[in-house]
């Protein structure tokens, strides 16, 4: 099935009938799998203690927060260039769902960054980089919510994510442009893992389940967006007929 | 299940952690179920007032 085919919203529903059980169950056995090697298998950390347990939450939802905006960049590529009819409700889905990964991401920083570093925030190249990311996805929310026809409110959506894409190597890199407090990367790097093999492992599986969570919610989203829309063709219809509003022929 | 509980002096802060991450997920999903139930009540509603999708309309026999 090609991507196109899956412009009938209609065939769409109908895989996300059948991927939701699937993909959930898998969600939640990963969540089980994570959760367990988060707190029973993990070693402490020699510096940090169990404190970096907030690192298989804060690592995930970072990493969630920029593939949802990748997402929707992807989207926002499709709505403009290939006029993909499910494209701009894909970009719309996965706006609260970023927003929500960023939010925790931020959080969980923040209370990782207290009794690490002694401070809840600072002004650092990561951590504004990816709470200008927060507003960028708050202000796109916004900017769906301000225009009525989803068609228009999709196409200008669509150029601010497109122009707001820059922000994501900017929050990939500022750990080596700048001078940051928070760390450089030890995970995606050039070569390779700089973690043990017994923390990696659980980070691995809990970025898994933040994987399949996303997948699930941004289906069950769109699944929304599509019958939104149809709720809002049927009422236009139900208005027009109420209003005896003729059509061209009917007018002759 | 001792290490489980053995969480450091910065239990609170690891504590806190999971458990705002726990809220924010399940307030999205929350939203996301809450949104749907409402959807498919507008379309049950409309369906009731007897306004039909064009799809939906077209006489049966006739190729979709």
């Amino acid at each position: 099935m090609a991507i196109l085919d899956l412009a009938n919203p209609t065939r769409f529903l109908s895989l996300a009938q059948r991927l939701l059980p699937w993909v959930s169950v898998a969600c939640v056995a990963a969540f089980v799998a994570g959760l367990y090697l988060t707190f029973f298998v993990a070693p402490d950390d020699y510096q940090q203690g169990a404190t970096v347990k907030i690192m298989y939450l804060h690592v995930p939802a970072a990493w969630l927060s920029m593939l949802c905006y990748s997402t929707m960049a992807l989207s926002a590529l499709g709505t403009l260039i290939w006029k993909h009819p499910l494209a701009d409700v894909s970009a719309k889905a996965a706006a609260p769902i970023g927003a929500a990964f960023t939010f925790v991401s931020l959080i969980t920083g923040s209370l990782w960054g207290k009794p690490m570093w002694g401070t809840y925030w600072v002004w650092d190249a990561r951590l504004t980089s990816v709470l200008v990311l927060f507003i960028m996805y708050l202000g796109l929310i916004a900017l769906w919510r301000t225009i009525e026809d989803p068609i228009r409110a999709g196409k200008a959506a669509a150029v601010l994510t497109l122009v707001g894409a820059i922000n994501l190597p900017i929050i990939k890199f500022s750990v080596d442009w700048w001078n940051t407090l928070h760390q450089p990367a030890s995970v995606i790097r050039m070569d390779g893992p700089t973690i043990h093999a017994s923390i990696l492992w659980p980070l691995s599986v809990m970025a898994l389940a933040f994987t399949l969570l996303f997948l699930v919610m941004h289906l069950m989203a769109m699944r929304n967006e599509i019958l939104r829309r149809r709720v809002r063709t049927l009422q236009l219809h139900a208005a027009s007929a109420r209003h005896g509003v003729a059509t061209p022929q009917a007018a002759e | 299940m001792t290490q489980l509980l053995d969480l450091g002096p910065h239990a609170g802060f690891i504590l806190a952690s999971f458990g705002i991450t726990t809220v924010v997920i399940a307030a999205l999903f929350g939203w996301i179920l809450a949104d749907h139930a409402a959807l498919k009540g507008k379309l049950a509603e409309l369906e009731r007032q007897g306004v039909r999708r064009r799809s939906g309309a077209r006489p049966s026999g006739t190729p979709s």
